[in-house]
């Protein structure tokens, strides 16, 4: 199949060719530039960016930015550095990412091929869920997570997450195993193998693709979210409401370097997880949209 | 009692009934075909005695046990889907074998019983190899290979040929049929191919609209179908169906038709209790090969009937050589030697098998039994 599709490209002639490559580039250059920004004064001294060029090359290279941001820098009263909160995000994402792609796994499961009187009733409310603005359940949120006890920790944010994300992973393996042959669910069933082993044996094998979509997907979203993280985090914060504090700090001297060392680290992993899993992703979204 | 009883199972969704009342008894060893246009409710059927859809009303039986709610996988039967749903991820003996692994088969015995069902479906060399890479025929042996690999009571075949190329059918078909000679098993196969259901079977059932219309041997269903859809359905081409008013002739029934130029002729009947519906419209059912140049002609038959009649087209297929003609207004087929020198236009002095033909009730389109 790929090599059927590689000659879909118009051919074109080499000016015409070098020119689009020429507007891309330049375009790539202009995308590039505020991560050149970022990069260049996360490494410099703060006299050299107060004093001159944010655009220059360093004339003196240093890592103290990204030391100081990473562990010494002042996030709110304490000066911890962002490190305990970049494992707060990490616990809290793990989890979260986890649990809510294997609930939409298995949602999809029986979506699809366990179907009962109403299902798709349940998978438009399911699919409802994502339509809802996060702030309006700001306080019925905050009210349940008393209740459970889970208010301000990194337990009660997985919750949240988890529940806010299984509409999005459900969507995606609903319409995923709804192009798999049913015939293989019912020849398992006559083989003997009961409701999870058939999900565990026959389904999720051939799950990676849309696997990957629900990992990005939610990776991206939890661990970027603000709102949930600055509302419900207590004394658990997320890396993205201790970045925050660090930024907005309203006394002292800005010290621009550490904050954009700060702003690096903050976007490291998601970076992490296209750079790794994005060749995926494409091939996910497209699963069964096309027969071949 | 048979070795698999469908005791007056119905099925319904909802009001709607889309099975009414089968009633079939299918003994060791017997391969039975369930055959229909689609929609007629055989792979509903089908899948109730393997246990994938419900049954909601009477009961059907394995070995005298009855399996209303009794899962798939205890059932001890084996299918084989039409999509040969083999799985993705597993390699031709992983997926040979998966049934075995799930009813707790130790290894060793898993290991042997894969080798010989391989051996004897000549798929040994593949079973390293996964279902993608792998051609229709071969899929379709390791399919058949999976169910039998269970040693099962019953094999349910769902439309296994149908995914296959024309020539790769026909050798499946024999293919089959060698293996059910070789083994003895019973077979409940489903198939919208009426030949399949001709060359597979000891017996046949056709269904329609949710009703066994007939159950019986393949020439039974063929000689003496019960009624007008079973005679249009099974065989190819179709049955000649021809309006005609039973007349007597020296005592004797005769079937008053008009030839292609609108002369009366009078064709005159084997069956005797015709008698009865003298002076009444019947259809006549005569099959194509039933009329013949007169040296093409049944010579056992006590009752071939010459018909003179003008001939419309000609259609050499290499064996056989089709003619269609009208009759009582109809277009009739009939299948001659491939060298029978027929012309279109010209008026040719075919043979008709009256010993052959069959009446039906234009009313009740039921056969007039004799």
């Amino acid at each position: 199949m790929s090599a059927a599709t590689q000659d879909t490209a118009v051919s074109t002639g080499s000016f015409t060719r070098a020119f689009l490559y020429l507007v891309l580039i330049l375009f790539a250059l202009f995308y590039l530039l505020p991560l050149y920004v970022m990069g260049v004064n996360s490494v410099k001294p703060l006299t050299e960016i107060t004093g001159g060029n944010m655009m220059a090359l360093p004339s003196v290279w240093t890592l103290e930015p990204w030391r100081q941001a990473w562990s010494t820098a002042q996030i709110g009263v304490e000066p911890t550095g962002l490190k305990p909160y970049f494992l707060n995000s990490i616990l809290m994402v793990v989890p979260a990412v986890a649990i809510s792609t294997i609930v939409g796994a298995l949602n999809g499961y029986v979506l699809t091929k366990w179907r009962f009187r109403g299902d798709t009733w349940v998978f438009g409310l399911m699919l409802f869920s994502c339509f809802i603005p996060f702030q309006i359940v700001l306080i019925p949120m905050a009210v349940v997570l008393g209740k459970l006890g889970l208010a301000g920790s990194v337990p009660g944010l997985i919750l949240v997450h988890v529940v806010y994300g299984i509409g999005f992973t459900t969507l995606y393996f609903r319409n995923y195993y709804a192009s798999f042959p049913t015939e293989l669910v019912r020849a398992a069933m006559i083989d003997g193998a009961g409701f999870f082993r058939i999900f565990w044996r026959i389904l999720l094998p051939v799950s990676g693709p849309i696997a990957v979509v629900s990992v990005i997907w939610q990776f991206t979203n939890i661990w970027n979210d603000f709102l949930f993280g600055v509302s419900f985090g207590g004394t658990s914060q997320p890396m993205t409401v201790a970045l925050n504090n660090l930024v907005q700090s309203s006394t002292g001297v800005k010290e621009y370097n550490v904050h954009f060392a700060g702003a690096i680290l903050a976007a490291l992993p998601t970076l992490l997880v296209y750079i790794v899993a994005g060749r995926y992703f494409v091939r996910g979204l497209m699963a069964g949209s096309v027969k071949g | 009692m048979g070795f698999l009883d469908i005791r007056n199972v119905t099925k319904s969704y909802g009001s709607v009934e889309v099975l009414h009342r089968v009633d079939v008894a299918v003994e060791e060893g017997e391969f039975l075909v369930l055959v229909g246009p689609s929609g007629c409710g055989k792979s509903t059927l089908l899948n109730m005695i393997a246990g994938l859809e419900g049954i909601s009303g009477g009961e059907i039986a394995i070995k005298g046990r009855v399996v209303n709610g009794v899962h798939p996988s205890k059932r001890n039967i084996a299918m084989v889907f039409q999509s040969y749903a083999l799985y993705p991820n597993m390699t031709v003996g992983q997926n040979m074998t998966f049934g075995l692994e799930m009813h707790g088969v130790p290894k060793p015995e898993r290991e042997e019983a894969l080798s010989r069902v391989a051996k004897l479906l000549q798929i040994d060399h593949l079973l390293d190899r996964k279902p993608g890479q792998l051609s229709g025929g071969q899929r379709q042996r390791v399919a058949m290979g999976r169910a039998l690999v269970r040693n099962p009571d019953v094999f349910l075949f769902d439309e296994p040929l149908s995914n296959l190329d024309a020539k790769l059918r026909v050798d499946m078909r024999t293919e089959i049929k060698k293996l059910h000679q070789s083994l003895k098993t019973t077979i409940v196969y489903v198939t919208h191919d009426q030949i399949e259901a001709m060359t597979l079977s000891t017996r046949i059932a056709v269904m329609n609209k949710g009703h066994v219309q007939q159950l019986g041997t393949p020439k039974e269903i063929y000689d003496t179908p019960a009624n007008v859809f079973v005679a249009t359905f099974m065989g190819s081409p179709a049955m000649n169906l021809v309006p005609a008013t039973v007349v007597m002739e020296g005592g004797v029934p005769h079937a008053a038709v008009t030839d292609a130029d609108g002369t009366p002729r009078h064709l005159r009947f084997s069956q005797a209790n015709l008698a009865a519906w003298a002076g009444k419209p019947i259809l006549l059912g005569i099959r194509p090969e039933a009329i013949t140049d007169p040296e093409g002609a049944d010579r056992k038959s006590a009752n071939i009937v010459a018909l003179a009649n003008r001939v419309g087209v000609t259609e050499p297929a290499g064996s056989d050589t089709f003619v269609t003609m009208q009759l009582s207004g109809k277009d009739i087929v009939a299948r001659m030697r491939a060298d029978a020198l027929v012309a279109p236009g010209q008026v040719f002095d075919f043979a008709v098998n009256m010993e052959k033909a069959v009446a039906f009730d234009p009313a009740t389109e039921e056969r007039i039994a004799p």
